[in-house]
């Protein structure tokens, strides 16, 4: 049985100044928004935050940017946020973009217990600065190290009592592998259902990865709403 | 894409983009899993004809991509790569990232098909930022680049101010060194080989003399160029 929270504010009470964090989701989609506006308003600060991307302007992680929140973001794409930008091009943030597989892989690593990788993406590129360069079967890869996290905060569909994640569609995406890279690791699910109704085959994330759960009301917030007539 | 975006552009930039996306389409071949980028690479989809069978991939966990909802399909879990609502096709799966870029990187996608700011004559591709004034980020470009069994990069021959954005060297960061195998634009298809860049299509309206003009690259001119191409 996990620990299973009521309060955002409460689940997030853990998470202090200068720690790292990882969270999951793929622009909008699949982010634990809920979490994510507990933090805003902890106003705990110089976090180091490892996200594909770092929300919008006025949602998601782009509520910890204005808050100014953010010492350090780890991500791959941040064309969808002015202030992230601008606070990027004028050095008010420190940024180290990954590329996404590179991203994926490195958040596995960590929660799998590989300290590092070789990877081709990246060779020959500013990416590739410092870091060793080997040789394998004739073609050059980068040496990439794992990460973890002190938190990491993800969103899935539906959990049981021992934390076992389904996750909806592509709302997936990072979520799986954050959960085990993270010491602490908070799910914010649509439904919490009783231990034994999740088909043990068709589980995504084994409780294991889950130290507390909370159930929430998410918005859903949709960025590029595009319909067909 | 956005759409006001390009209709903001007038109907000349429209048809440019689409002539782009039809030509790439040509590329595909029934069977392939696919992945395409974002902007027009995304359009692409439209202009796949029925007769071939085809697996987009999207690399925020999509084997299968769908036509974009109808309004009562919409659904804020279900996007592409680019953060746009899609559907999902019978017999498609969801998967996370890390199993998403083992799919690109392990080379199981047949061709990725990417659009660029700027190629080189040996096929450094740059498409993700201009120091000091544009920011995005490489998304999944960079493994992309080196994992589709085939790369292609779709854009406009020239940039805005009219200048080749097929250059002996990249000027911007890059993305890949080496990855692009071919360049489509709205004025020819050039491929990258042992030799160099070389020219084996020249489309409507445009005669090898303005495409090898309007190219700051050194390129050689094939024997079987094919004149009106598309």
């Amino acid at each position: 049985m996990k620990k299973i929270y009521s309060d955002f504010n409460e689940a997030v009470s853990g998470i202090k100044d200068g720690m790292t964090l990882m969270v999951g989701g793929f622009g909008l989609c699949g982010i634990p928004e809920n979490l994510i506006k507990a933090l805003a308003d902890s106003r705990v600060t110089d976090l180091t935050v490892i996200s594909n991307n770092c929300g919008v302007d006025d949602w998601g992680l782009g509520l910890l940017l204005k808050n100014k929140q953010i010492k350090k973001i780890i991500g791959s794409y941040v064309g969808e946020n002015k202030e992230f930008e601008r606070q990027m091009l004028a050095g008010e943030i420190e940024v180290e973009l990954t590329p996404q597989g590179t991203l994926a892989e490195k958040i596995r690593a960590g929660g799998a217990g590989i300290p590092a990788f070789f990877t081709p993406a990246g060779v020959g590129t500013p990416i590739a600065d410092g870091k060793e360069v080997r040789e394998f079967n004739g073609k050059e890869y980068l040496l990439e190290e794992s990460l973890t996290a002190d938190f990491s905060l993800i969103r899935a569909w539906k959990a049981d009592k021992m934390g076992n994640l389904i996750y909806n569609k592509t709302a997936r995406n990072f979520n799986p592998m954050i959960a085990a890279a993270g010491k602490i690791t908070i799910a914010e699910v649509e439904e919490i259902v009783e231990t034994g109704d999740l088909d043990s085959d068709f589980i995504h994330s084994p409780g294991i990865y889950v130290q507390a759960l909370i159930q929430g009301n998410q918005e859903k917030r949709i960025e590029r709403r595009t319909v067909r007539q | 894409m956005k759409e006001e975006q390009s209709a903001n552009k007038g109907g000349v930039r429209v048809d440019t983009r689409e002539k782009i996306a039809r030509r790439a389409e040509k590329e595909i071949e029934s069977g392939n899993y696919v992945n395409l980028g974002i902007g027009i690479p995304t359009l692409v989809a439209n202009f796949i004809t029925e007769n071939k069978q085809v697996v987009l991939q999207s690399e925020n966990g999509l084997l299968g991509i769908g036509p974009y909802p109808t309004e009562g399909e919409l659904d804020a879990d279900l996007i592409n790569a680019g953060k746009e609502t899609v559907t999902a096709i019978p017999g498609s799966v969801y998967f996370d990232s890390s199993e998403s870029f083992a799919m690109i990187r392990g080379g199981h996608v047949d061709v990725a098909i990417l659009g660029g700011m700027e190629v080189s004559q040996n096929g450094d591709l740059a498409n993700w930022m201009i120091p000091g004034k544009m920011v995005k980020g490489m998304g999944g470009a960079m493994d992309l680049v080196h994992g589709a069994r085939k790369t292609i990069v779709i854009m406009d021959h020239v940039n805005k101010h009219g200048q080749s954005k097929i250059l002996k060297e990249c000027q911007l960061p890059l993305t890949g060194k080496g990855v692009v195998q071919r360049i489509i634009t709205d004025r020819a298809v050039m491929d990258v080989g042992s030799h160099g860049l070389e020219l084996i299509e020249v489309a409507e309206g445009y005669s090898v003399e303005d495409i090898l003009n309007c190219t700051e690259a050194d390129m050689t001119v094939s024997e079987k160029v094919k004149l009106q191409a598309f």
